[in-house]
């Protein structure tokens, strides 16, 4: 290997930057997949791979946290996704397929900006 | 580096995996992988978390969950729980003693919550054994800035500035050291690591070079830099193969890397290292000894000023608690840690929490907070309800503190004062069932084995205290014992040519200065009052609450212990060998010790 510089000290450290966010657990945007033995069975694991090659794509974004957790209490509406972005209230999806996740990364993930027709409903009266 | 969603951060410093954690991260990964999650989901082997009591630890970002005492047989069920389904799992939580609700976040845990972190920063944060990890958390930064920013002099003024003093024990202010070792014009130079811990019970620099070599090597590229050095050793013992093996790795990573070598960052400074392994005497702690066991020669001190110096070539020589803190300092600025500790000792100090303490381990704790925080709170106070009696700090040769000092700040002028030392930040906390005597004497035949014996008032100085000591503790202790132990004490550390020696008669001296009864109780008494001391106790069964249940018969290794079943039993003095097996063993206290 060649004789590093300062830059390149500062390079390597902004390709970690993801993994030391993630490690220290900061993440502006949170991407909760309802997982569960009723969240797999409707599709939940599909859901949590079109996030991950959506992220592996955009090497760009650093500051999105993807986890898991278990079952809502709404097992008859998953796939299900709870987006929190900061200071933001948590916003539910349901029924998810993977052209709707796409559209939803693309949109609130990505842009701040909510996809209503796929929220869930009791959500949007309050 | 590729995404990952979660990372599972897995204890691997020596005391984790002595309780099989890598066998875990075996498991974990192989259950991952069966489980198509190896895409998804990290293993990643981490330095020391800390909380040694409750190992094998894992960690799992980005939650910061805590799971303590994970086994290999527990990794099916968490992976298909936790990583799969993603539900926590409770079983594996740590729950405060007394209480029934589990803590699922390491920074909800009070152990974790009150410390602060800066020798001790990587902490379950990276694979020691990945350079772009510790670039990652800001590494190698600091060595970048010192080089293409700073002059040698503002690096030694921003040290001075920060207050650091040595964290090996003796605390002299680490700026002055440098600044001393710049105005030499003779070269070359030399850094050193002093890397050979060996109070009994101590792990804080083994802990920080098998977490985080690198924080070390950059702080040792730097002090050279500052001082005009061109080569650095290691001086650790071979008794800590994992810290050598890890510390190997990192050089040659970076030397890769070019952050070790000619012409690092391309500023013309030349810096190398490599590591000196010694065989594990006591005596190498101390500089001078050390310096002649890297010339090739026995290690015996020698008067010093002026001999610290390699080769008789101007030297630094630095504790490796106060190389890791450098990189912060220089990157931080020295105001920033400054204002960290108290008026005389800034910034932070590592500790390893050991003896009769609920939470074990490895801390890191600013300056200045109590010993009584130190010991309830982070070390969540003493197992079984027993009683505190005193806490050991700085090693063999510190001294011993009592209950009624526990309010004291720590720092290196408030421990002395106490006829204690900072020490190198091993602490051993004592519960009512110490003898006090018995403490003093396990010490000073620890000191009397590690004496080069080069001066006659340390190599038999101490051995006439042993005799001494260990004669109150067998019954024959005379009148005039304590008052002789004090004078010789203090003639000892008067005559001794090194640290060794010179605070050799501390554990005697502190323990006389604050637990004199104890002493007065063995001499006119023959009487040890924690019942400790063999020839001084005898056990008996109480008749009235014995049950005659016979556990205490079936333990017994000597069959001393007579009578019928169901009715209470006798203990046979003659035969009984007074190990005490009978008194734990039996449920209802009914053996006593007089």
């Amino acid at each position: 290997m060649s004789k590093i510089k300062p830059e390149d000290v500062d390079r390597i450290s902004e390709e970690m930057r993801r993994t030391i966010l993630l490690r220290e657990g900061v993440g502006r945007i949170r991407v909760i997949v309802h997982m569960d033995t009723c969240g797999i069975a409707a599709g939940a694991r599909s859901i949590m791979k079109v996030l991950m090659e959506e992220l592996e794509e955009r090497q760009e974004i650093k500051d999105v946290l993807l986890i898991t957790s278990g079952c809502a209490g709404l097992c008859n509406r998953e796939p299900m996704v709870t987006v929190e972005l900061e200071d933001e209230s948590p916003v539910k999806y349901v029924d998810l397929t993977q052209e709707k996740i796409k559209r939803i990364f693309k949109e609130h993930v990505m842009n701040g900006k909510v996809v209503t027709e796929y929220i869930l409903a009791t959500e949007t009266k309050g | 580096m590729k995404g990952y969603r979660t990372n599972i951060m897995v204890c691997a410093g020596t005391n984790c995996i002595s309780n099989k954690s890598w066998e875990v991260k075996e498991a974990l990964e192989a259950e991952i992988a069966k489980r198509g999650l190896e895409d998804e989901i990290l293993v990643v082997p981490t330095g020391c978390v800390g909380f040694c009591a409750v190992g094998p630890i894992i960690i799992v970002q980005p939650e910061g969950i805590f799971y303590q005492s994970v086994k290999v047989s527990d990794v099916s069920h968490l992976v298909e729980e936790h990583f799969l389904k993603g539900k926590l799992v409770k079983s594996l939580m740590y729950v405060p003693p007394g209480e029934k609700e589990p803590i699922p976040k390491m920074k909800d845990i009070v152990f974790f919550r009150d410390q602060r972190l800066i020798a001790l920063r990587s902490r379950g944060m990276i694979n020691p054994e990945r350079i772009e990890e510790y670039i990652g958390l800001d590494g190698y930064k600091a060595l970048a800035k010192a080089l293409t920013s700073m002059t040698p002099e503002e690096v030694i003024e921003e040290v001075k500035a920060s207050g650091l003093r040595g964290r090996g024990g003796a605390g002299f202010p680490t700026g002055l050291k440098w600044e001393s070792r710049k105005k030499a014009k003779d070269y070359p130079k030399y850094v050193i690591c002093n890397a050979d811990e060996g109070d009994p019970g101590a792990f804080m620099d083994r802990s920080i070079i098998e977490a985080d070599p690198h924080s070390v090597i950059e702080g040792m590229a730097i002090g050279a830099y500052a001082i005009g050095a061109s080569y650095g050793y290691i001086y650790t013992r071979v008794e800590y193969p994992l810290a050598i093996k890890r510390m190997e790795w990192a050089i040659q990573q970076a030397r890769e890397y070019g952050l070790l070598g000619e012409n690092i960052f391309g500023t013309g400074f030349n810096f190398n290292m490599g590591i000196f392994k010694g065989a594990g005497a006591f005596v190498c702690g101390e500089t001078t000894s050390l310096v002649t066991s890297i010339e090739g020669r026995a290690p015996e001190p020698r008067q010093r000023p002026p001999r610290t110096e390699l080769w008789n070539k101007p030297t630094v020589i630095n504790n490796v608690e106060t190389w890791a803190n450098v990189p912060a300092i220089i990157l931080e600025g020295a105001e920033w840690f400054s204002q960290i500790g108290t008026e005389t000792s800034k910034g932070t100090k590592v500790f390893s929490l050991a003896g009769k303490i609920n939470n074990a381990g490895l801390i890191e704790v600013p300056m200045g907070i109590t010993l009584r925080e130190m010991v309830y709170k982070i070390g969540g106070g003493i197992p079984n309800e027993k009683k505190f009696k005193a806490v050991q700090t700085g090693g063999p040769s510190g001294g011993c503190i009592p209950e009624s000092l526990l309010d004291l700040p720590v720092d290196y002028e408030r421990l002395t004062e106490a006829g204690a030392m900072m020490g190198s930040g091993g602490m051993i906390v004592m519960d009512e069932n110490t003898c006090m005597v018995d403490v003093a004497k396990y010490f000073l035949e620890f000191l009397r084995d590690e004496s080069c014996g080069k001066c006659s008032s340390c190599r038999e100085g101490i051995s006439a205290m042993l005799e001494i000591v260990t004669n109150i503790c067998q019954g024959k202790g005379r009148e005039g014992d304590i008052e002789f132990l004090e004078e010789l004490g203090a003639a000892v550390t008067d005559t001794s040519l090194c640290g060794l020696g010179q605070s050799a008669p501390n554990p005697v001296l502190s323990t006389i200065r604050y637990f004199r009864d104890e002493y007065e109780a063995h001499i006119q008494e023959r009487r040890c009052p924690a019942g400790v001391c063999k020839e001084l106790i005898q056990y008996s069964i109480n008749p009235e609450i014995c049950t005659g249940c016979l556990l205490c018969v079936k333990t017994c290794p000597n069959e001393a212990i007579v009578g019928e079943k169901k009715r209470p039993q006798t203990i046979n003095l003659d035969k009984c060998i007074k190990c005490g097996v009978c008194f734990e063993v039996c449920k209802f206290k009914a053996v006593v010790i007089t």
